[in-house]
């Protein structure tokens, strides 16, 4: 299983490390530097690695690899999930995963690590019992501790561990109950030239806030539970009941959870939303750019939050363009172009023109640039997922068979649809 | 305020201020000082001198501080270890603590002190702690078994913890079920005694399925993972476990999602092929698949690995979902590559439009090594769907207009080998590669480029003139070009002899006096001999008609891809390799290496391979079906395949061209016969010379002394002296003591004495290949005859002959190379361990349709009973399975094993007093039968 743990940051230093089992050299890291230099970008670096003695699985976020070491045969994607799982906790902790965090919070990142891994084994990756042993640092509580002196460590016992919902602790008491569900699906999709579909498929999730008291018991029901073929569930979901009933049972968690991410397939039609018309040409020494966004099949909501952003060639040295709305950004280092466009008004749709200048003596590059757009759109879910209703129950007392008692709580849905990875070739 | 001020350091004896700290009265200070400490110790620096002072914190009711001075500890327990022992009494204190959450926390550090002092006094708190009252101590308990097996593996042998841990997998608690499940599969991954492999039977894995459902995910990824270990006792077993896995497939989790895939991928190999069961199931794991691919890209590109796999083993699985793996311009490029990889498997008539406008798509990026293998998909999607080849070299021809160098150089390369799969179809196109000629700079392309000039030089005009211009800097060009040039000239010089003759003769004494490449010499003498002796004989040698390359050179070769996909969602399943080739320490391979099942599992569910120190080396049914690669391709005669093409497995035939490592790796017999002459280690040999040398001696004595066992032909004169300057060549085939023979009588009727002699095998249907060198008395002088025996291998390349048994060889000796061909009698390759299960003979028989079923009337000259038979027949390795009396008739059932691990059944009807015995014969390879015929009624009549 997993050996080790060493997180190596963009300049190539090894900040952090830890060791479940036995000391592992640093030195293990080198293979990994090796695969690196031979790899264009950051992003580029084989997860993968096998080396005389190791096996390095790392993954790349936050500007941080997250290099795993182990010994044996092992399944990779076990520890890509869990390497991946270690940086949310440290998200969810510290607000951000980046370098500084972890370094500001080195005890508890240490802590959190020897919670999560025994002997390479997970231990407890539930962030809410996680919560439960190490409490997440606020500036109240640094504040309280340094004067009385206490730790942020639980003295109690994580009950959850060994109840039949891990994923839940016992005993939340909340005055005001409340369930919020944002059902969020993104556009993946690749349009060609001409505007049409090459690829488009929908990923979907439906995230919650859940504030409730006791051991809620909730059931989600949709108008269309059968758009949902492809789904992964939470493992609070009941999936005897999504079998038969194409209900959605489940005592949450508490707090924000996935509850389900699901899949539309490419072989059902995907509704795309904005068009890109792109008119990008090059020329000895420089070129024209001329795009425009507008709205497509959007049901007649409106597009917002729309960031159109275009790698450019090496070559290209400058732009000099004029927005109809928006702001546009040139970064020459990374030779990346950034159009934040704003909202799309349908009736005057944004553009953005102008010259290109090319380096002086440079041949004019042989492909344009595909060009990646970003949108959101409120109050929409662009597969046409719909929920239904949603009924609560609560256990009041102990003695659970014959005292289920509603609860009046808030609740709400929300559904948000945005671009994923949405690229137009150009 | 935060942790980072640990980091700081102060400018003067930092180790001896924290000393201080630790020593101070004060709790608050005493925690920061540990906290420092750890904070060191992370970025690496070295803080053990600390150890007694950090000890002397450990004794606190402060949780925190516990667990601090806990890390510490297992950190540098090893460097210290006498003053480990000083925390020892404070661990076995904890572990009685009332707090399971202290008890567990104690017994999980103690297994992380790596000394094998403490480990001593560990024995007893774990024992106790594995039967604790709170499940949450019995599972840490668990996992320590693990630990303490890691650092001692015998103590936990003799001290029980095995069977301890056994009991838990009966647990009440999903939980630990699944860390016994865990401890267990580490445990039997790293230690060889069969003590600690993990048993399955049906009752735990009904256990298993139980738990899979309510534990954490990890947990669900190492019981299914497990699962994936057992072998179903029949249809039943494996379509129930089948049932209760695919629920895992809609799991968040990624890796449960890919084992689950794995347990269902092997099921399926043991549910009846083509059952509607079947069908559905693979329905169901296309989407989880395709979900996967919208993961972060470090899943993708694990999922993309696997999928790899499946799609060679199911394409049906993914052949609707082509789309999803199209490329996006920010994919990292290892998720690029792989899924290229994929869109070439997937291509068909129906999709290849799709594909194509994808691939060129992709051939205008940035990318270069991105770019290149699209142009090379394209050319394999030319070879792959015959229909779309010409919408495939239109594309490489535009691709080629664009002047990209690297797109033209790779495209040349491509379009070569289209040349080979479909000749005399696209030549048309010769002239506009010519025009591009000069902007080639890579080895592969301009040898792509004379090869193509040298291939169909009769129709470009100024070939000579081509040619030429790559003679002037001969010297410069690598290898692989150098040879390349050299048969394309001599190609030419053979079409077109009257203008050409110069530059032949050049670019020979260029490559046998001017160049120090024993290759490129060997290769150039071959040529000027054949063409000064004989002219006509060159032309069937050089312009031979080549093999056309088959459409699948880079599928995975299925017995390893039915080995691989045991393993899917492990590291072999990124590697494509099995875990044998790279894992350290790895037990016993055999765990879980086994598709297969009717016709070959030992003992069902017994886990017979597990228990047997030697694996037995079974085949998956529909894998017998396969076992000869069959090209349908003409052979190409044995000389022109030492010159032009290789002796290499067939994934090599993809360059025609016999590019460098060609030549190192197959060497063609001329340079082998080359290397023995001047001492070397010649390249047919297997073993050392002096060992093979003995082996043989060893042979030949027993070979001599006890009768072989079983039926040998006898000798046949195999390559008379008329036809090979005076050697006679004789032989036969023979097994002793389990090893394969050829035996030889050479005869020298000549009148010079011979020696350097050398044998080499052409590429055949079972494999047979030399084991070690050929060892002949040399000189043989004129009128003398040696016997010889030759050791064989069956590993050798495979190609199906036909006949199927032919044997085609070379033998070398000072004078010439010859060449014969003999046939292997058939029970040469029947194996000591073809003797089937009864159960398992019995579900093989019902397995194999009856239209696979051959009848023949033998012969029984001798009328030998029943029991002579079978003892005799045992002797070649044909064995008795069960015998019965039906109707006056007696009945053998037999079964015999080929070294490719084709499996033949056989049921012999003996009619008592009668001369002739009814034989029926049933395999998958059908191919076989007449030849098994043939030696059932050779060995029986040589009774």
């Amino acid at each position: 299983m997993i050996h080790s743990l060493f997180m190596i940051n963009s300049a190539g230093d090894i900040f952090m490390e830890k060791h479940w089992k036995s000391v592992i050299s640093r030195s293990v890291c080198d293979y990994f530097f090796e695969e690196q230099q031979k790899a264009n970008s950051p992003e580029d670096v084989n997860p993968v690695i096998s080396t005389p003695h190791h096996y390095l699985i790392h993954i790349y976020r936050e500007n941080i690899y997250f290099v795993a070491v182990c010994t044996t045969e092992v399944p990779p994607l076990f520890v890509i999930e869990f390497l991946h799982r270690v940086v949310d906790t440290f998200t969810d902790y510290f607000g951000d995963g980046g370098e500084t965090a972890i370094k500001d919070n080195y005890v508890i990142v240490y802590e959190l690590l020897e919670e999560m891994l025994d002997n390479g084994f997970p231990l407890a990756t539930e962030s809410n019992i996680l919560k439960e042993l190490i409490k997440p640092p606020n500036i109240l509580r640094t504040v309280v501790n340094t004067v009385t002196g206490s730790s942020n460590l639980a003295d109690t016992l994580p009950t959850g561990q060994l109840s039949n919902v891990p994923w839940r602790r016992a005993g939340v008491k909340y005055t005001n109950n409340e369930a919020y569900f944002d059902v969020i699906e993104e556009i993946d999709a690749i349009i060609d030239k001409q505007g049409s579909t090459v690829f488009a498929d929908i990923q979907g999730v439906i995230d919650c806030c859940v504030k409730l008291s006791g051991m809620p018991d909730l059931t989600l029901s949709f108008m269309n539970p059968r758009i949902l073929d492809d789904v992964s569930f939470h493992p609070c979901v009941r999936f005897k009941r999504w079998e038969s009933e194409r209900v959605l049972s489940f005592v949450p968690p508490d707090g924000n959870f996935r509850l389900i991410s699901y899949h539309v397939g490419s072989q059902n039609m995907v509704a795309i939303p904005v068009y890109v018309k792109p008119n990008i040409s090059f020329r000895e020494g420089g070129g024209r750019f001329d795009v425009t966004v507008g709205p497509k099949q959007t049901m007649g909501k409106l597009v917002e939050s729309v960031v159109i952003t275009c790698a450019m060639p090496k070559v290209v040295l400058n732009m000099n363009l004029t927005p109809t709305q928006g702001t546009y950004t040139f970064d020459p280092v990374a030779k990346v172009l950034t159009w934040d466009v704003g909202k799309i008004n349908p009736q005057k749709l944004p553009n953005l023109r102008g010259n290109i200048s090319l380096q002086s003596g440079s041949p004019p590059p042989e492909s344009n640039p595909a060009i990646s757009v970003q949108f959101k759109i409120q109050q929409m879910a662009v597969s046409g997922l719909k929920v239904n209703r949603l009924d609560m129950y609560g256990e009041s007392s102990p003695k659970k068979s014959f005292s289920f008692e509603k609860y009046k709580p808030f609740k709400g849905v929300k559904y948000l649809t945005k671009a994923g990875n949405f690229q137009v070739r150009t | 305020m935060t942790d980072s001020k640990y980091f700081t350091t102060t400018k003067k004896g930092e180790i001896f201020e924290l000393k201080n700290e630790l020593n101070s009265d004060k709790k608050e200070k005493k925690k920061e000082a540990v906290k420092k400490v750890i904070a060191s110790m992370t970025v690496g620096k070295d803080v053990s001198a600390l150890f007694p002072d950090v000890v002397n914190c450990m004794q606190t009711d402060n949780l925190e501080l516990k667990k601090l001075v806990y890390l510490y500890l297992m950190n540098y327990a090893k460097s210290q270890p006498d003053m480990a022992i000083m925390a020892v009494n404070t661990f076995v204190k904890d572990c009685e603590d009332t707090n399971p959450l202290i008890r567990a926390l104690a017994v999980r550090t103690m297994g992380c002190i790596r000394v094998d002092k403490i480990t001593e006094y560990l024995c007893e708190p774990l024992r106790k702690c594995l039967k604790d009252e709170d499940p949450y101590v019995r599972k840490t308990a668990a996992v320590c078994v693990a630990k303490l097996h890691d650092i001692n593996a015998q103590l936990v042998e003799d001290q029980g913890f095995l069977d301890q841990l056994r009991e838990l997998l009966s647990d009440s608690n999903p939980m630990v079920v699944a860390n016994a499940v865990a401890a267990l599969s580490e445990i039997s991954d790293t230690s060889p005694s069969p003590a600690a492999q993990m048993e399955m039977n049906q009752q735990t894995i009904n256990k298993l399925l139980a738990a899979l459902n309510e534990c954490t995910e990890w947990g669900q990824i190492f019981i299914l993972d497990a699962l994936s270990n057992y072998v179903p006792k029949d249809d039943r077993e494996a379509q129930s476990i089948c049932e209760r896995v695919t629920p895992r497939l809609a799991h968040s989790n990624a890796g449960v999602v890919l084992s689950a895939v794995k347990v269902l991928m092997k099921g399926m190999e043991y549910v009846g092929m083509e059952s509607e069961f079947v069908t559905t199931l693979q329905k169901k794991l296309a989407p989880p698949l395709v979900t996967l691919l919208s993961s972060e890209p470090e899943v993708q590109y694990v999922a993309l690995r696997n999928i790899n796999l499946i799609v060679q083993k199911r394409p049906d699985i993914l052949k609707h979902e082509m789309k999803v793996f199209f490329v996006k311009y920010n994919d990292p490029i290892y998720v690029k590559l792989e899924k290229l990889d994929i869109m070439i498997r997937l291509a068909t008539q129906e999709n290849i439009a799709q594909v194509l406008a994808e691939l060129k798509e992709y051939a205008t990026e940035v990318d270069v090594d991105f770019v290149r293998k699209s142009v090379r998909a394209i050319g394999r999607c030319a070879i792959k769907v015959e229909q779309a080849a010409e919408r495939c070299v239109s594309t490489l021809l535009d691709l080629i207009q664009t002047k990209v160098n690297y797109v033209v150089q790779e495209a040349i390369v491509v379009i070569k080998d289209i040349f080979r799969k479909y000749p005399n179809k696209y030549e048309s196109i010769i002239s506009t590669l010519c025009e591009n000629l000069e902007s080639l700079d890579e080895p592969d392309a301009r040898a792509s480029m004379i090869w193509i000039v040298g291939e169909y030089a009769e129709r470009i005009d100024n070939a000579d003139e081509l040619l030429e211009s790559f003679l002037e800097g001969f010297h410069d060009e690598s290898t692989q070009v150098q040879l390349q040039l050299l048969t394309a000239i001599v190609k030419l010089f053979l079409k077109k002899p009257t203008e050409t003759q110069e530059l032949v003769q050049q670019v020979l004494s260029l490559a046998t006096q001017d160049s120090d490449n024993p290759d490129l010499r060997d290769r150039g003498y071959i040529y000027w001999r054949l063409l000064s002796t004989d002219p006509a004989a060159a032309k069937e040698v050089v312009l031979a008609e080549k093999p056309l390359i088959s459409s699948e050179t880079d599928r995975l070769e299925p017995t390893l891809l039915d080995e691989l996909i045991c393993y899917i969602a492990s590291l072999a399943s990124v590697y494509h390799k099995p875990p044998s080739a790279f894992v350290e320490g790895q037990a016993l391979v055999v765990r879980k290496t086994q598709l297969p099942v009717r016709s070959a599992s030992g003992e069902p569910g017994a886990t017979g391979a597990t228990e047997s120190p030697v694996p037995q080396q079974v085949q998956p049914a529909q894998q017998q079906q396969s076992v000869i690669p069959s090209h349908d391709t003409a052979m190409g005669d044995l000389l022109g395949d030492l010159l032009s093409m290789d002796l290499n497995p067939p994934q090599q035939q993809m360059s025609m061209t016999p590019a460098p490592q060609q030549d190192m790796g197959g060497m063609d017999l001329l340079g082998g016969g080359l290397d023995s002459l001047l001492g070397g280690p010649s390249p047919v040999a297997g073993m050392p010379a002096s060992q093979a040398s003995m082996g043989g001696g060893l042979g030949d004595i027993l070979g001599l002394g006890i009768s072989s066992t079983t039926y040998v032909p006898p000798k046949q004169v195999w390559l008379p002296a008329s036809k090979a300057k005076g050697l006679e060549v004789s032989g036969t085939f023979s097994i002793r003591q389990n090893v394969r023979y050829m035996d030889l009588t050479l005869k020298n009727n000549a009148m010079a004495p011979m020696g350097d002699f050398a044998i080499q095998f052409n590429k055949n249907s079972f494999g047979l290949s030399p084991a070690s060198a050929l060892q002949v008395p040399s000189p043989l002088s004129p009128g003398q005859t040696a016997d010889v025996t030759l050791p064989l291998g069956t590993n050798g390349p495979v190609q199906k002959m036909d006949p199927l048994m032919n044997l085609q060889v070379a033998m070398k000796n000072n004078i010439d190379v010859f060449y014969f061909s003999c046939l292997i009698p058939i029970h040469l390759l029947f194996t000591e361990d073809g003797q089937m299960d009864r159960k398992v003979f019995l579900a093989t028989w019902k397995d194999i349709p009856d239209s696979n079923e051959v009848q023949k009337e033998v012969a029984n000259p001798n009328q030998l009973d029943p029991k002579g038979l079978s003892d005799k027949l045992q002797q070649s390795f044909i064995f008795t399975i069960a015998q019965r009396n039906v109707d006056g008739r007696d009945m053998l059932y037999q079964s015999l094993k080929l070294t490719n691990g084709i499996w033949v059944l056989a049921e012999l009807k003996i009619q008592p007093r009668s001369p002739t015995m009814t034989l029926s014969l049933k395999t998958r390879a059908l191919d076989v039968i007449p030849h098994v015929q043939q030696a059932y009624e050779l060995i029986i009549a040589n009774m």
